[in-house]
């Protein structure tokens, strides 16, 4: 009936009018921002868009069959300020917000997902919690030099042990003297091989559990640091990972990030601004990947007419593109809120899984729209195959993300 | 030296984007397309701003004819460097009619006005192809004229400039004031940089209507129709070398 109909109708309407009323109470800015980017931030888009189009697509493939560090566009990006874009200009950084910067590794992840995820992990990995829990000398020190291109860092909370247990971190640190002494494997650190710092998590109080974690800034190179083997990738395979191994590594007592038993904390506050980035890494990679299909379609032709008259080619598209378009939104979303210094943990972790699960399903698309082309290297789709499945693990696996949701949702409905 | 550079700026339909013919044939289709800034006038902005940051200029004036649009181009070029803009208002049909001639009267009126020595342009914009502006401006202010510019120096009150001719290179030195246009190897633009976007924020655009300039935008020319290029015919193929002979005979070609 015409009752039931409208009952339906307004249900489904309304959480989009509450999302609205939300919005709204944002401020206007907000709203329109998702309709249309400020000025400052289009320019911003599109200087990053040229910059990936002209210096980082074109050797992407190179890079990844070589596994090569791209040390001069790293320090051009570097140049431009986007190595460091929430950074204040004070400490070297561009000054700017986490939309801006989100913009950023999205432009960039869509010409080179590896240039990508560098850019990523030192923006909110290393500089992130720095900035956020680092004393003035502390920044001064382990900031400013990063800021330019010349040195990255890099992010040690994982290992062999454990990723999604972040509480069970079994990598040891002791105080001796004027001195901390830290023992043990961190895992799967992104830039490790190409990183002048890290940021390491360890254990200073075992009976405490989570509460006993503490975060620590490590030059790199350092005695009693040496890292493992460069794993051989699936993706992303111009950045280099591997672990971190510390045997009786000493690093000066000054060297504690924010205080002793603040670890945990640190590490899940970066990892919710991380995911962000990550988001929109993978908006680039699936991005990349639908301008890949859609141009084939209209170039390809069987049956006598480009395939793109075909409305199964057609439904493919349309679907990717609505998972593509829809994680943009709640990644936008999610810096906004950041950048408005209100509560972000859901939006991010919303973020991170619609645009990780997008590009992943857009690539996976995309190689079918190509056929038989989308599996050999000449076309670009395998490789954007590769480096999107990647996104869907680190800072935080699809799983995890879930259970931030959900509990997030839960607390929203508690009895 | 030269203490004022203008530099000229226009808005044009993106490099990149296919062109449409507008239905009624009254022109090309701009409703929603990407517009940026004309390569050459990039190239002309990164040469100021050089000129600037090796001491020789004082200033930089980047200058925009037309609607509100046109002031995201003069941004662009205040976060490649240039310190302030000049948007001279110009829309609707005097847009649509506005050519080398009536840009190159504002861009005189503008070099009087702002003391300038130096005025920078790219030598054709990629729309129109036109390849007048430059020298017309030039003519109007009775001032030398540099066009083709692959490199150009200072020296002195003069400016030595290597032009790129059809024969090659031609090596000419003009006093200032005077025109320069920028050639496609006079340098590479820079990207701009995330702390100069931010500045370009701040730096001022001032409005100004040709009517106060004292130039008339009455256009001297009318388009009757704009055509899209001839569709490329198939091709014909041929046996022998002797076939090939006889066909180019018949077509006249030889």
């Amino acid at each position: 009936t015409v009752i039931d109909l409208l009952t339906t109708f307004i249900h489904s309407f309304s959480p989009c009018l509450l999302a609205l009323a939300m919005a709204v109470n944002y401020g206007t800015r907000s709203l329109t921002q998702l309709a249309e980017l400020p000025e400052l931030h289009q320019m911003l888009r599109q200087t990053c868009r040229d910059y990936a189009e002209k210096e980082l697509a074109p050797v992407a493939g190179q890079l990844d069959k070589n596994h090569t560090f791209p040390a001069k566009q790293v320090r051009e990006l570097g140049a431009m300020g986007v190595m460091a874009v929430e950074v204040p200009e004070s400490l070297g950084g561009a000054g700017m917000d986490y939309l801006a910067y989100s913009l950023a590794v999205e432009e960039l992840s869509r010409g080179c997902a590896s240039t990508g995820v560098i850019v990523s992990v030192n923006n909110s990995l290393y500089l992130g919690p720095v900035l956020a829990f680092g004393t003035e000398e502390q920044k001064q020190q382990w900031i400013s030099p990063f800021t330019t291109g010349e040195k990255v860092g890099c992010f040690a909370l994982s290992e062999p042990g454990n990723g999604s247990d972040a509480g069970a971190a079994s990598t040891l640190a002791r105080q001796e003297g004027d001195e901390w002494v830290l023992n043990g494997t961190k895992a799967w650190i992104t830039n490790c091989w190409d990183a002048s710092a890290a940021v390491v998590f360890a254990t200073t109080d075992k009976s405490l559990k989570h509460k006993g974690i503490s975060a620590f800034l490590v030059p790199m190179p350092h005695p009693g640091l040496s890292l493992g083997k460069k794993e051989d990738k699936l993706g992303i395979r111009a950045s280099s990972t591997a672990n971190l191994i510390l045997e009786d590594c000493r690093i000066p007592l000054g060297n504690l990030l924010g205080q002793r038993g603040m670890g945990f904390k640190i590490g899940m506050q970066t990892l919710d601004s991380g995911r962000i980035g990550i988001a929109s890494q993978a908006l680039g990679i699936a991005q990349a990947a639908l301008d890949c299909a859609a141009d084939y379609a209209h170039k390809r032709t069987a049956f006598g007419a480009p395939i793109a008259r075909l409305q199964a080619i057609q439904f493919k598209l349309a679907d990717m593109a609505v998972a593509l378009e829809s994680a943009r939104l709640l990644t936008w979303k999610a810096a906004m809120l950041r950048d408005a210094k209100k509560p972000y943990s859901k939006a991010a972790a919303m973020a991170k899984l619609a645009a990780s699960e997008a590009a992943t399903f857009v690539s996976h698309q995309a190689i079918q729209v190509l056929g038989g082309m989308g599996y050999v290297t000449d076309m670009p789709a395998e490789r954007h195959y590769r480096d999107a499945r990647i996104t869907e693990i680190y800072e935080g696996t699809s799983e995890i993300q879930r259970l931030v949701i959900a509990n997030q949702v839960l607390k929203e409905y508690q009895q | 030296m030269a203490a004022r550079v203008l530099v000229g700026v226009k808005r044009v339909i993106d490099y990149a984007v296919k062109i449409r013919v507008k239905p009624d044939n009254t022109g090309v289709v701009t409703d929603g397309v990407k517009h940026s800034m004309n390569p050459f006038c990039e190239i002309a902005v990164e040469e100021a701003v050089r000129l600037k940051e090796k001491k020789l200029v004082k200033e930089v004036v980047a200058v925009s004819c037309g609607p509100q649009q046109v002031q995201e181009t003069i941004r662009t070029a205040l976060a490649m460097g240039a310190d302030r803009g000049i948007h001279v208002e110009v829309s609707g049909k005097d847009y649509d009619s506005l050519g080398p001639l009536q840009v190159s009267k504002i861009l005189a009126a503008l070099a009087k006005k702002e003391e300038a020595s130096l005025i920078i342009l790219g030598k054709q914009a990629i729309d129109d192809d036109c390849n007048q502006t430059g020298q017309m401006t030039a003519a109007l202010l009775d001032w030398p004229q540099g066009t083709f510019a692959s490199e150009v120096a200072v020296e002195g009150d003069k400016l030595k400039v290597i032009r790129e001719v059809d024969g090659g290179l031609e090596t000419i030195k003009i006093n200032l004031p005077a025109v320069v246009t920028a050639d496609l190897r006079l340098n590479t633009p820079r990207y701009a940089t995330l702390p100069n976007i931010m500045k370009a924020k701040k730096k001022k655009i001032t409005n100004v209507k040709p009517g106060d300039l004292g130039v008339d935008l009455t256009s001297r020319l009318e388009v009757l129709r704009v055509d899209e290029p001839p569709q490329r015919q198939a091709g014909v193929k041929v046996e022998t070398v002797e076939d090939l002979v006889g066909k180019l005979k018949e077509a006249g070609r030889i």
